[in-house]
């Protein structure tokens, strides 16, 4: 599953900018991965200029392949 | 403030700032609400910008100019450089005091403006957006509003909930992390710009002047680039090297989506604003000025549409920003693919055919053309946005 380092985000919105589903909410000085829409697709992990967000595969039977990836 | 405006506006960014200016000034009532607690802070932002982007909106004011430059510098991989001719003057702003007035401007016209009120959602009915839902002061509250404008910046979710696909592809989005340094040696008068697939792949790292001896240094990198390595490893790796010395006095992250505008900016009584729309220059990524436009066009329709009572005018928005600056934006965005197509040895290249130039003849242009000879499918790329 997707994980923000507690305490270590700088809020600034770059992941929020490539979820394809509106699965990150983003406050002041407050970050959320909404699970129940997240894909675990990792375009927020790569966004995050300062490495801030990880996947964790744990628990985690299958990921999205290339192909089942939301486009865009 | 009152439960009911004609037009909500969600972020008070420049765009936002400026949108809400002009609605007040085509004569509608305007609320501006903004998350943070304070308006231009925290700044996200290289901060450069042309004089004559900014004297379309607002005269210069020394109060939020950090630095003034005539010239830019292009660094290739090899190290050589390149000063292409520019006419006319540049700033590198204090955003933080330039978004403050920009609200200030917004409130003389008209426009109520509160801070520490995040938007969550928006009120629907029908399929029809009546209005927000926001936390003020952690109170939950709904404001009326005939029309929302969404100039909530890259993470703008406001277009989402009404419907407009607004997700930036992570080839097109910059992943970028900045820095402003002390007690570094730079030329005050000059922006700095280095390109190449080991400094900045997908993007370009810069070295902009605020002062004696302070700089933005910043990068963007895509974040297609960034799945190998992260932005801020790129950025440390440049100032170990250059300023090993320098003191930190700044440390942020950042989005800009160098993209085409979005295919919608209307939606019904929704428009989008700014980076929120992806009104940033896709080459340069600079977004301030152009989402200043975007935020002017949206006011100003807007304030007709409240006049004449007739939402359905909105939709004039997107025509004239096509007009003024879309298709503008849609060619830069086929040279931007194109330059990305660039590998460290052409660029090393350009920058030796260009030095032969002589001096008076080294302007961005002549040295595009260059470029275009050398990589005749951009010519294509270019073409196809007129012939399409």
């Amino acid at each position: 599953m997707i994980y923000i380092v507690p305490g270590k985000c700088d809020f600034c919105g770059c992941c929020v900018g490539v979820c394809p589903e509106d699965a990150i909410e983003l406050l002041e000085s407050d970050i959320r991965i909404i699970d129940e829409r997240c894909t675990n697709c990792r375009k927020c992990v790569w966004a995050c200029p300062w490495e801030v967000i990880e996947f964790h595969r744990e628990g985690i039977e299958k990921l999205p392949t290339e192909l089942e990836l939301p486009q865009g | 403030m009152k439960s009911a405006y004609d037009v909500i506006v969600v972020g008070a960014g420049p765009a936002g700032s400026t949108a809400a200016r002009y609605a007040a000034v085509g004569g509608a009532s305007v609320l501006m609400l903004e998350k943070d607690r304070d308006v231009g802070y925290p700044v996200r932002c290289g901060e450069a910008v042309s004089h004559e982007g900014v004297v379309q909106f607002i005269q210069p004011d020394p109060k939020w100019i950090a630095a003034t430059v005539s010239k830019f510098r292009i660094v290739v991989p090899n190290g050589n450089s390149i000063v292409p001719r520019l006419d006319g003057i540049g700033y590198v702003l204090e955003r933080r005091l330039f978004d403050y007035e920009l609200a200030n401007v917004a409130a003389r016209a008209g426009a109520e403006v509160v801070t520490k009120a995040y938007v969550y959602d928006l009120i629907r009915s029908n399929g029809a957006t009546e209005g927000v839902r926001a936390l003020i002061k952690d109170q939950k509250v709904e404001i009326r509003g005939k029309i929302i404008i969404g100039a909530d910046g890259v993470e703008s979710r406001v277009g989402k909930w009404a419907g407009i696909d607004t997700t930036c592809h992570i080839r097109d989005m910059e992943s970028c992390a900045q820095v402003t340094l002390s007690g570094v040696h730079i030329d005050e008068g000059i922006l700095d710009f280095y390109f190449g697939d080991k400094i900045a792949p997908g993007g370009y790292l810069w070295v902009f002047p605020k002062g004696k001896d302070v700089a933005n240094v910043g990068i963007g990198i895509s974040v297609e680039s960034a799945k190998e390595k992260s932005a801020i490893k790129y950025l440390e790796e440049f100032i170990e090297k250059r300023y090993p010395h320098a003191a930190t006095l700044t440390r942020i992250a950042g989005g800009v989506p160098c993209a085409k505008t979005c295919d919608e900016i209307v939606k019904s009584n929704v428009m989008l604003v700014g980076d929120a729309a992806h009104q940033v220059n896709p080459v340069s990524g600079g977004g301030i000025i152009s989402g200043m436009i975007g935020g002017m066009i949206a006011g100003q329709v807007a304030g007709e549409a409240i006049v004449r009572n007739d939402l359905l005018h909105l939709r004039e928005y997107e025509k004239r920003w096509h007009k003024r600056l879309g298709w503008r934006h849609e060619v830069f965005y086929h040279i931007k693919e194109a330059i990305s197509r660039f590998t460290d040895d052409t660029l090393n290249q350009l920058c030796e055919d260009a030095c032969k130039l002589p001096e008076e003849k080294r302007t961005v242009g002549s040295i595009f053309r260059a470029a275009l000879w050398n990589q005749p499918s951009m010519l294509l790329d270019v073409a196809k946005v007129f012939i399409s």
